[in-house]
């Protein structure tokens, strides 16, 4: 191995190429499979959970197999899901980018269900049917990946559960409507912060008593093998749409990629395609909150350190004696205090890059977009438009001979977020003041 | 040598099985924890089992969520396990401490043992830990001769039931019921088959915990079964108790109560 540069600058390209290549002795990175991503992943859960996460494992890879799954999903998908999303230039926003950038969105806010998730959930939940079971729990923070289970159980004939912190319920009354409207139960998780976390708790009790009849759909890259490994699988296909249209309008590879990070399912969903891409910079935006200075935040990476939660060993934000600490962001979606261990992975390769973006910055990207492309982002993905705001600038240490192309995955889209952006922005009438 | 397989090795050729009650540590306080876990002792508890107050406790049900809540929401710190465990095993009763795996990965594995260890206490139940992702903890457990009890369930396999008796030391934490743990209006009879299925994969020691409430289940498990615990059941009564000292009565009465039902059981 020849001597390392120093970070940044042009030499930035050749620390890249060498993570990709050294990895590439053990395969390529977008191919890795779980238990562990590095030092991280596992199967930190109840033993009792064990023969369901096998049986799901066996399912998922006999299905894998099957060109009949992948027909199925690829059917639902175009019939039903809306695939594939478009892609949109935004020169109005790019321009405030800078460098010349030219800046696309990937438009997983089109599809069925506002968001990204149901790409997800309609892999599982042809799996569930595989699996002969009848029953599908969900937790969800926002709502997004509730509405989408709910939604797939409809369309699937299976009994829904969904459980949500009662925090997050009264947040977002909306969504509960809309799922129970679908024919789900929802129920309001009391205990604990009743925030994201807790519905993951409360969802893996339900697991634990009733695993012989319920699949467990898990909505993003996190918890026990096999879920960070599938989730991502069935993520794919926005990175692979992603790289051929941008191929088609441009020619050309993107020089950047910016995600939101969240458990992190659309950011490992898009960054899949370009992983064993060199010259392909992976940016993954989380919650910066008030600041990671305040404390009130749920950046991982900045503010966190290896721990142990909901079965997966990844970053989490923790204290000194390994208990949970309590996370803020203005996005319910991105509010959790652990990543995906597959993202904790690429962060200690160097192969992907975390930032913290604050609300503040966040609600700026938000207001940005929509003013300029008449497009109302997700507050969780209006963090990766503050992020590519941001890249602009950084882009002129990059060595590039040509102005950047950014690629923006547009995770979901901001219906639910209008009473928030509305407080947020002063837009309510006084009457709806708290 | 592991000091719970010791006991439970002497009851069993009295001609009984042993009693096990579970407390977290912090409820009411640190120092009412330790109060509470001797009184269980003196009533008939023969080994304890206190609990290190986790945020995100999955293994549990309501009782015990509300119990830990209040322990981590007065303050109570994980280092201070080590000291309480000190003082409940002056009583002669082994002491197991059942922890989440996060808090043990935060102190260090092979400190925590250390510590566990100098503090006399007898070894670490891991509710959310599975041999296969325990090889830190089977060297520390060995370098401080502790036990290492691992839990089996009604779902796990054959070959998980081996793998889990060989990791084990101590005995094999049996899990009645598929759920978490809490009051259930009976113990199932897969509670019987997965103690016989247990021993027959290899463990000598096989105890049953989760759903076990009443003297006449502690009865009835203590037919087949080397020990009974009882987690819930025990730190309701705390809940339920207007005042300290009168929730250490409730305990006791209970579990002497439980203590005749595990000695009276027909072996």
């Amino acid at each position: 191995m020849t001597e390392a540069g120093p970070r940044g600058g042009a030499r930035a390209s050749d620390a890249l190429h060498r993570a990709v290549s050294a990895l590439g002795e053990r395969g390529p990175l977008s191919d890795q499979s779980g238990p562990y991503f590095g030092a991280f992943g596992g199967r930190f859960v109840p033993e009792a959970l064990i023969a369901a996460l096998d049986e799901l494992d066996t399912a998922y890879h006999k299905a894998l197999a099957d060109p009949a799954f992948g027909a199925e999903l690829e059917r639902l998908h175009r019939t039903y899901t809306g695939r594939p999303s478009p892609l949109t230039e935004v020169p109005r926003f790019a321009a405030h980018v800078g460098q010349g950038a030219r800046v696309f969105l990937k438009r997983e806010d089109l599809n069925h269900t506002g968001s990204h998730k149901i790409n997800n959930v309609l892999g599982q939940a042809l799996l569930v049917k595989r699996m002969g079971k009848k029953r599908v729990i969900a937790e969800t923070g926002a709502g997004q990946h509730g509405v989408a289970t709910a939604t797939a159980a409809a369309l699937l004939d299976l009994d829904c559960t969904v459980y949500m912190g009662e925090e997050d319920t009264r947040r977002q009354a909306l969504n509960v409507a809309r799922m129970r409207l679908l024919g789900a139960e929802v129920v309001p998780v009391t205990i604990g912060s009743r925030t994201l976390k807790d519905a993951i708790n409360e969802a893996l009790r339900d697991w634990v008593a009733n695993v012989e009849t319920t699949h467990y759909l898990l909505g993003t890259v996190t918890g026990p093998h096999p879920f960070p490994e599938m989730v991502r699988d069935f993520h794919r296909v926005i990175g692979e749409e992603a790289r051929a249209q941008l191929a088609e309008e441009t020619g050309r590879l993107p020089d950047a990629v910016a995600a939101c990070v969240g458990g992190g399912s659309n950011a490992m969903g898009i960054f899949s395609a370009f992983l064993d891409e060199p010259t392909v910079r992976l940016f993954g935006f989380e919650a910066g909150g008030e600041g990671v200075e305040t404390g009130r935040h749920a950046a991982r990476f900045s503010g966190g350190a290896p721990g142990v939660l909901h079965g997966a060993r990844s970053y989490l934000l923790q204290d000194q004696d390994g208990q949970t600490r309590p996370t803020h962001s203005v996005s319910a979606g991105l509010d959790y205090p652990s990543v995906g261990p597959a993202h904790a992975w690429l962060h200690d390769l160097g192969r992907a890059e975390y930032q913290p973006v604050t609300d503040v910055e966040a609600m700026d990207a938000f207001s940005l977009l929509c003013r300029t492309e008449g497009i109302i982002p997700a507050i969780e993905s209006a963090h990766a438009l503050a992020g590519a705001l941001r890249l602009g600038p950084q882009s002129a240490q990059w060595g590039l001979d040509h102005p950047p192309l950014i690629l923006v995955n547009l995770s979901g889209r901001g219906d639910k977020d209008v009473a928030t952006a509305g407080a947020w922005f002063g837009l309510l009438d006084e009457t709806e003041d708290e | 040598m592991s000091g719970t397989a010791t006991r439970l090795r002497e009851l069993r050729d009295s001609g009984r099985a042993a009693l096990v009650g579970y407390l977290p540590l912090g409820y009411p306080d640190v120092a009412g924890s330790v109060e509470a876990a001797k009184a269980m002792v003196d009533a008939g508890v023969d080994i304890v089992e206190l609990g290190v107050p986790y945020t995100d406790p999955v293994m549990d049900g309501p009782t015990i969520q509300r119990a830990v809540e209040h322990a981590l929401e007065t303050g109570t710190r994980v280092a201070q396990v080590f000291g309480a465990v000190e003082q409940i095993a002056a009583t002669g009763a082994p002491v197991l401490v059942m922890t989440y795996w996060n808090p043990v990965l935060r102190y260090g594995v092979d400190a925590f043992a250390r510590d566990l260890a100098a503090a006399g206490g007898a070894g670490l139940i891991t509710p959310d830990l599975i041999p296969d992702e325990g090889a830190d903890w089977l060297a520390a457990s060995d370098a401080h001769d502790l036990d290492r009890v691992f839990l089996v369930a009604p779902s796990s396999t054959t070959e998980r039931l081996a793998l889990t008796a060989a990791a084990s030391r101590g005995f094999v934490y049996a899990a009645s019921t598929m759920g978490v743990t809490g009051a259930r209006a009976t113990v199932g009879a897969q509670a019987a088959r997965l103690v016989a299925d247990t021993r027959a994969a290899g463990a000598e020691l096989v105890c049953v915990g989760v759903g076990v409430s009443t003297p006449d289940q502690a009865a009835e498990v203590a037919g087949y079964a080397d020990g009974v615990i009882v987690g819930s059941a025990l730190v309701r009564t705390l809940l339920d108790a207007p005042d300290a000292a009168s929730g250490r009565r409730a305990l006791g009465d209970l579990a002497a109560a439980l203590a005749e039902g595990v000695t009276g059981a027909r072996r």
